[in-house]
């Protein structure tokens, strides 16, 4: 039996070696060069980056409606995140997270707008809509991979524009009045907003999706690890020969993954009509959330807890800079750069270890990350 | 006096990794103008002290000394100042660059930012006649053959003024006469002037090859001889620590009932081409069938007719008296087919898994690995700790990944994983590659026992020595058939040679 002394001591070297991991400290280390970058730029442009950022932050608690509304700019960058990452553990590049919210808006607005149901069924069904066709159209990437051997970062992306123009016109031919830029909206017994929390949320626009999202995380998890398809999923990313081998079909299991990818995203598509705004838009632009998505999952590392941290992060950011522009007058186009300066740090861990060296002492790290015995 | 000032001294190094000391206290000296071997096991710690030496790990304790001056090798570059060049085991070298844009890569003689290449020929030729290294600077590394691919990583660290070279196995890669060529090479770099140290597992290469021997056995030195003054017996007892035998008895053996049978196999390859032309075969209960052809002559093909991998044109396929021509990887998995393939890497692990993943990569959708879709990972444990017991599998544990073993211990875990499936059929393609005497032995000890239990087996390699030690019965494929068959009893070498060249009338 170990002195309670020594298992005290114990535990704490675990927790200090999560934080200390390289893993885990080169994305909080390229997060500060990140903001770093962005107030070098605001000082470049005449602009006071202390009250700017002060502004930022402060602009997410300011009042109950901007928790509110953080949240609800957090929510689809998880399904999105969720989407790019669970297609790059099985070794495919999902670009095409935003076509598929997309079209997972489109599955939503269809049985929202089409059918009129008691809302039990109504709300349920429009969410699964939204995140079969969106399965759907990351499906067919996955297919034209496995079969014809297509390149998913290429048709991924054409299938993005193809789902931008595809909505419109279905938006524009059944979905709605003439003349109209929107689609009619949804009925109420499909919504998935939460009335009672956004009374005490000065009206911020809550949805049940949020809590979808936070079981998505964990359905991430479980799936991939504890699972005999996502034992199949992450053989086949990782070595698809010895998959192959093994007796698994390759072909099929990267279909799956990416039906299951652009499910999320779909998924995270369908709460934007159904939880937020209760229609859908003819646009020219799609909303930007599936390649915020990659963004996302590359700073979460792939893994379920860190796509949360980062979707919160990134949608903290761009939410606040409505408050830094309207307050410190900085545009809000310098998140973007803080963003994309994070994005840029985090490919390039060699800079950020340089940073970091003179802050770590000596110690014996394995020169070969995959020495790590660990199961995630 | 010149043989005995010394190029390299390494004294009292250590470098630990976690779980494991890959170098204990190691103290090593080359002299000027030798040929050191470094002899040991697969795992037992020489790469890590060459990559010591070369500045890709940094030492935890211990000293170098490059020609007598105590030096901390801080990298590559470091190691190149010093005059150290080294030619690793899997070359580095661009493939669709020429010969001599490959040698200059790095130090390019240049103009104005523009590369002469008409000076880098000149250079590299006159380089390649100086040390008699034949190249054709202009070539394409695409298009030469791995011979000539390992004389352009020597002349690379010679045109780095290299004086200090490390081979890492140089010979793993080489035909029989690519090897000759290459110790031919060694001999005359040495006689140059330059100091050689030559990491391997090859008695044979150390005895005709090195002046002295440092033996490394888990990651300590165990003894530094002359090579004049020692043989392969006793080197080979103190690289494994403990008589091992080269050689062992033979008789014949009574076999059982036909296990496994192949008719008329057709395969047809992609441009149209028959690579199988009616490959019939039979294996019993208890016996080895050995395939004996030169590489290419439809071997991989009649592996993956058998195992499902590729479907066939023609023929059947049965196994203990059941049809599975055409079935799937996985039905003939499940119809008791065991494979240990020929590229552990490629198929045989998924490197980033943990071991106890690895050990059910064949049967993970099975009770009592697979609980209603969910994995339980307590059983994958048990089994894990099971088999690299049983197997001797050396790691710093069960949840390691499979990347960070050596590759010994890989084909171990390998064939730890094929065995416990208990198949009627085991497919055994090269399988002690790449591997060191201790790890040979133990592999072709792991095949003899499975025979005896009545297992049947197919073996293919390209080994001679290895297809007469272990088969029962040899069988001669050349272009996509069976040609004849010889007696391991009765070692014919002419009329083997002749079968493998595709004389049948031998």
């Amino acid at each position: 039996m170990e002195s309670p002394e020594k298992q005290y001591n114990k535990a704490l070297g675990k927790g200090i070696k999560i934080f200390t991991k390289s893993s885990s400290l080169v994305p909080i280390v390229a997060i500060i060069l990140g903001l770093i970058t962005g107030a070098l730029v605001m000082l470049a442009g005449g602009y006071n980056p202390l009250v700017a950022y002060g502004a930022l932050f402060g602009k997410l608690i300011e009042s109950p409606y901007d928790i509110g509304e953080t949240i609800r700019a957090i929510t689809p960058l998880i399904f999105t995140g969720l989407s790019v990452a669970f297609a790059f553990r099985t070794g495919l590049f999902n670009i095409g997270a935003e076509g598929q919210f997309v079209m997972g808006m489109l599955g939503a607005t269809l049985i929202g707008v089409k059918l009129d149901l008691p809302w039990f069924i109504h709300a349920p069904l429009a969410m699964v809509g939204g995140a079969v066709l969106g399965g759907i159209w990351a499906g067919i990437v996955g297919y034209l991979k496995a079969k014809r051997g297509v390149n998913e970062v290429i048709s991924s992306i054409m299938m993005n524009w193809i789902g931008l123009y595809f909505a419109n016109y279905v938006i524009g031919t059944w979905l709605s009045e003439k003349g109209q830029q929107k689609s009619n909206e949804v009925h109420e017994s499909a919504s998935w907003s939460i009335g009672w929390l956004s009374e005490m949320m000065d009206h911020a626009r809550m949805h049940g999706g949020t809590i979808v999202a936070l079981i998505c995380v964990f359905l991430f998890y479980i799936l991939l690890w504890k699972t005999k398809q996502g034992y199949e999923l992450r053989a086949v990313g990782l070595n698809p020969d010895a998959a192959h081998y093994a007796g698994m079909n390759v072909g099929r299991t990267v279909v799956k993954s990416m039906f299951i990818a652009g499910a999320f995203a779909g998924l995270g598509g369908a709460f934007e009509v159904l939880g937020v705004f209760g229609y859908q838009t003819i646009s020219s632009a799609s909303p930007g959330y599936g390649f915020d998505g990659i963004a996302v999952s590359l700073l979460g590392g792939n893994t379920p807890v860190g796509i949360l941290l980062a979707a919160i992060l990134f949608g903290g950011l761009t939410y606040g800079s409505g408050g830094m522009s309207f307050e410190a007058d900085v545009p809000t186009e310098v998140v973007r750069i803080v963003i994309g300066a994070i994005i840029f740090f985090i490919a390039s861990h060699g800079i950020v270890r340089m940073v970091m060296k003179p802050f770590s002492f000596r110690r014996n790290k394995p020169t070969d990350g995959s020495k790590e015995a660990s199961r995630t | 006096m010149e043989q005995n000032a010394t190029a390299v001294e390494l004294s009292g190094i250590t470098k630990r990794f976690p779980g494991i000391v890959a170098n204990d206290g190691i103290s090593f000296k080359l002299r000027k103008g030798e040929i050191h071997a470094l002899l040991g096991e697969n795992g037992a710690g020489k790469s890590t002290l060459m990559n010591i030496l070369f500045g890709l790990y940094q030492p935890d304790e211990g000293e170098i000394r490059v020609n007598g001056m105590p030096t901390v090798i801080d990298g590559p570059s470091k190691a190149i100042e010093l005059g150290i060049g080294m030619v690793h085991q899997h070359f580095k070298l661009v493939q669709p660059f020429t010969v001599a844009e490959n040698i200059v890569l790095g130090s390019e003689p240049s103009k104005g930012g523009v590369i002469n290449l008409k000076q880098a020929n000149e250079k590299v030729k006159r380089l390649s006649e100086q040390y008699r290294l034949q190249v054709d600077p202009n070539m394409r590394i695409e298009d030469i053959t791995v011979g000539m691919q390992q004389r352009v990583e020597i002349l690379k660290t010679l045109y780095r003024g290299a004086d200090i070279l490390i081979f890492d196995e140089p010979t793993a890669v080489l035909t029989v006469q690519e090897i000759e060529e290459l110790l031919e090479i060694l001999r005359s770099l040495a006689a140059e002037g330059k100091s050689i140290i030559i990491i391997t597992h090859k008695l044979k290469e150390v005895m005709a090859l090195s002046n002295s021997v440092t033996v490394i056995r888990r990651g300590k030195v165990v003894g530094t001889v002359e090579t004049k003054s020692t043989n392969e017996r006793a080197l080979a007892e103190l690289m494994v620590g403990r008589s091992v035998s080269l050689q062992t008895e033979k008789s014949r053996r009574e076999v059982g009932k036909v296990i496994f049978a192949a008719k008329d196999l057709q395969m047809k390859s992609n441009q149209n081409k028959l690579v199988l032309n009616g490959v019939s075969l039979e294996i019993r209960a208890g016996e080895i069938l050995g395939i004996a052809g030169v590489d290419g002559n439809g071997q991989s093909e009649l592996v993956q007719a058998i195992t499902g991998m590729v479907k066939l044109s023609g023929g059947q396929v049965s196994i203990n008296g059941k049809d599975i021509t055409n079935q799937s990887p996985r039905q003939t998995g499940l119809a008791g087919i065991s494979h240990i393939p020929e590229d552990r890497h490629k198929h045989g692990l998924v490197l980033d898994f943990t071991l106890s993943e690895n050990v059910v990569l064949g049967n993970y959708f099975q009770k009592p690995f697979n609980n209603g879709g969910f994995l339980k990972y307590e059983e994958m444990d048990k089994l894990a700790h099971k088999l690299t017991t049983e197997f001797d599998v050396r790691s710093s544990g069960i949840h390691t990944h499979a990347r960070s073993l050596s590759g010994g211990n890989q084909q171990k875990a390998i064939i730890a994983r094929e065995l416990w499936r208990n198949p009627s059929l085991l497919i055994a393609v090269q399988p002690t590659r790449g591997l060191d005497i201790g790890a040979i032995e133990y592999v072709q000890q792991r095949l003899r026992q499975a025979r005896d239990e009545g297992k049947a087996i197919l073996l293919i390699s390209f080994e001679l020595d290895e297809l007469f030690e272990l088969s029962d019965r040899i069988a001669v494929m050349y272009e996509g058939r069976i040609v004849g068959e010889v007696d391991p009893l009765n070692r014919d070498n002419q009329r083997l040679g002749m079968l493998m060249a595709g004389d049948t009338n031998a």
